[in-house]
């Protein structure tokens, strides 16, 4: 079975100074491709941490995080930003779409910071459209952030997740800010793209929408306390 | 290039988000550069102005004048009541007879008497001069002829009168042929000068002229009818002026000798002159060249004052801009995740405020370009409304309504790149801050 991504024994100690927090103490752990992982636990626990982590936009104190073959905890700040921009897919809590552009524009904004800058051109434009349309907004393309409803922005970021073909998706909470009834759209938009083959990585404290993964990664004082297998990860691809 | 559009593209849209905001930013370098362009324009204008002055004295003229003597210099000559006006006729014999660099030379004598025709008078300026007066001081005849030398000779009574004489005496009638009395004496009009404008003072005992309301006569006909003394009642006291000659007109056969034939001229003048200085020597061209001087100074203090203006709208944009990436700080923090680099940042911000400082400046310049129209608007305002309709009868006024702002095309780019520079110097400083920022702080900001 391939790897999406790998950690090995990653620490993370924060220096304040007069004392030294320990977030990460030595996480390991596989995620396969197509993998669905809820990463769980209390408020410090480490979770945010390591997802900040496996989201390169941090580097880790020890140990390695292997992405796409490349040990991220090497890399430069460039570098970590070509990591995010060809590798993850960010999916965040508050949606974080830019106010001034839209949809499409937003579902763009990845491709925008490509390495060597090429231009937009009209197979990618189309691409973007068939995104928007996959998450169900074709109809609102030239809409702003503001014109949508908070299950319609976060689409909009999942469609933008998605533009630059990813190794992994990481959804922080994606359905923390939304009712009931939105939150089981967005966690179906995300059953279909694992169900594609997509590896995505999520932190939650629901534990109603952390059930509905194949594994749940419990977190406590900075090490995995304990793993839940729901459901094996199929050989896909 | 397709990127750098797409990065303006991307600048305006943000900017365009916050429009007042943005426009209020702008105005800053809009009045910035305007002021620059407006200020020069203004300076290049009152330099013409001043040029055109000192050229309509002639650049190879030099003027010599009597200059009413000192009070104490008066009281203890022998005759205590008369005033004795330091030009005399045998300066100019001296002056004429000894400088080879002088061609042409016109003394001049010059009254003030009640002139009248039929039924109709005025108090005019009564010149007396000789022939080269006419083209010396660059005036035309509307009809008639100016005066000749055979004129002198004979001590003719003729008269040749300035177009506003001609149009008082004569409202409906051709004056040449005419007789006009001017003091006690007729004088048959022999031709009428064309309107001029006025000469303004340029300094030293040079007052403005105005020639419109002149009487040209022979200067011998002039002394030998009128006198040489000069008596007024001023305010119940009696003064008493000598006065051989006013001023002495000389015109030097090039502009390369000017300088020393004044000097020759001052040399002569203090040896025939020893007790006092009782006469002024003018040089338009010196007087040229401190119009130039004054001139680089003025336009100095005013671009000074202009490039302050420009400075503050400067601030303004780094103000607004530090605190737009404050208020984008999550937007960074977004940008980031999805991939972009803190160089990335750092080009989003300063495009911003490039074209923020840019558009500003474009639209000072063609601000600034209207300069010379709404001076215009602001002479007839002024006019019309300050002065209500009296026109100006001081130095200043007569200034400020000849002045015509002349735009000085190099100042354009100048103070639009002066702008560009701006902008991107005060967008530094907030792109790096903004660049600099932790993409996961950034993305945690409220």
């Amino acid at each position: 079975m391939r790897l999406a991504a790998q950690v090995v024994d990653l620490t993370k100690f924060y220096d304040l100074g007069s004392v030294v927090v320990k977030a990460l103490r030595g996480v390991s752990t596989d995620f396969p491709e197509g993998d669905f992982v809820a990463i769980m636990g209390s408020s410090g626990s480490g979770k945010s941490t390591l997802l900040n982590l496996l989201g390169a936009l941090d580097r880790p104190t020890g140990g390695q995080y292997i992405l796409g073959g490349r040990d991220v905890s090497t890399l430069d700040d460039d570098e970590l930003s070509a990591m995010r921009n060809e590798m993850i897919g960010f999916i965040f809590q508050s949606f974080n779409l830019i106010a001034q552009y839209t949809v499409l524009e937003n579902i763009e904004v990845p491709l925008l910071y490509r390495a060597g800058y090429p231009a937009i051109g009209s197979a990618e434009r189309e691409w973007c459209k068939e995104l928007a349309n996959m998450v169900g907004l074709g109809d609102r393309t030239d809409h702003r952030p503001f014109q949508l409803s908070g299950g319609q922005q976060q689409r909009v970021s999942i469609a933008r997740a998605l533009v630059n073909d990813p190794q992994i998706i990481l959804a922080d909470e994606p359905t923390g800010n939304l009712d009931s009834t939105t939150e089981s759209e967005i966690m179906d938009i995300l059953h279909n793209l694992n169900a594609q083959g997509r590896t995505i990585i999520m932190v939650t404290h629901e534990p109603s929408i952390a059930k509905q993964t194949k594994r749940q990664i419990m977190m406590k004082d900075g090490l995995i306390e304990s793993e839940t297998i729901l459901e094996q990860t199929l050989p896909t691809r | 290039m397709t990127r750098i559009i797409r990065i303006v593209r991307l600048a305006l849209k943000s900017l365009l988000l916050h429009k007042l905001r943005s426009g209020l930013t702008m105005l800053g370098i809009v009045f910035g550069v305007f002021s620059v362009i407006a200020m020069l324009a203004i300076g290049e204008g009152a330099s013409a102005q001043a040029q055109r002055q000192v050229l309509e004295l002639g650049a190879t003229n030099v003027i010599v004048r009597s200059v009413k003597p000192p009070n104490e210099v008066a009281q203890t000559s022998a005759q205590s009541r008369v005033l004795q006006y330091g030009l005399l006729r045998s300066d100019y014999k001296i002056l004429t007879n000894t400088l080879p660099t002088v061609t042409h030379a016109v003394p001049i004598r010059e009254v003030n008497r009640e002139v009248r025709y039929l039924k109709d008078a005025m108090n005019a300026r009564v010149v007396g001069c000789t022939a080269d007066y006419l083209e010396m001081n660059h005036l035309k005849l509307s009809q008639g002829r100016f005066l000749t030398s055979s004129d002198q000779e004979k001590l003719l009574n003729v008269a040749v009168i300035a177009s506003d004489v001609a149009n008082n005496l004569f409202k409906f009638e051709d004056p040449v042929g005419k007789s006009i009395r001017i003091g006690s004496m007729y004088y048959s009009v022999v031709g009428v000068t064309k309107d001029r404008t006025a000469s303004a003072a340029i300094g030293g005992s040079l007052s403005g002229q105005d020639y419109n309301n002149d009487v040209y006569i022979p200067i011998k006909t002039l002394q030998v009818r009128e006198g040489d003394l000069d008596i007024k009642n001023q305010a119940g006291s009696m003064t008493a002026e000598h006065i051989e000659l006013n001023q002495i007109t000389l015109r030097v056969n090039d502009k390369d000798t000017v300088l020393s034939t004044a000097e020759a001229i001052r040399e002569t003048l203090e040896q025939s002159h020893p007790r006092s200085k009782d006469y002024a020597v003018v040089v338009p061209l010196e007087l040229l060249k401190q119009a130039e001087q004054i001139r680089m100074i003025f336009n100095v203090v005013l671009g000074s004052i202009a490039a302050i203006s420009l400075v503050v709208g400067g601030i303004g944009i780094m103000n607004i801009m530090l605190a737009t990436v404050t208020e984008r700080t999550r937007e960074i923090g977004v940008r980031r995740a999805l991939g972009a680099r803190q160089r990335d940042i750092v080009e989003q911000f300063l495009t911003e405020t490039i074209v923020l400082a840019g558009s500003g400046g474009l639209i000072g310049v063609v601000f600034g370009l209207l300069t010379p129209i709404s001076f215009v608007g602001i002479q007839w305002f002024v006019q019309n409304f300050v002065m209500e309709g009296n026109t100006a009868g001081s130095e200043v006024g007569r200034m400020f309504f000849d002045l015509q702002p002349q735009i000085a095309f190099w100042s354009l780019p100048v103070a639009f790149g002066i702008s560009v520079t701006i902008g991107i110097l005060s967008g530094i400083y907030p792109a790096i801050s903004a660049a600099k920022l932790d993409p996961i702080e950034a993305l945690r900001h409220e």
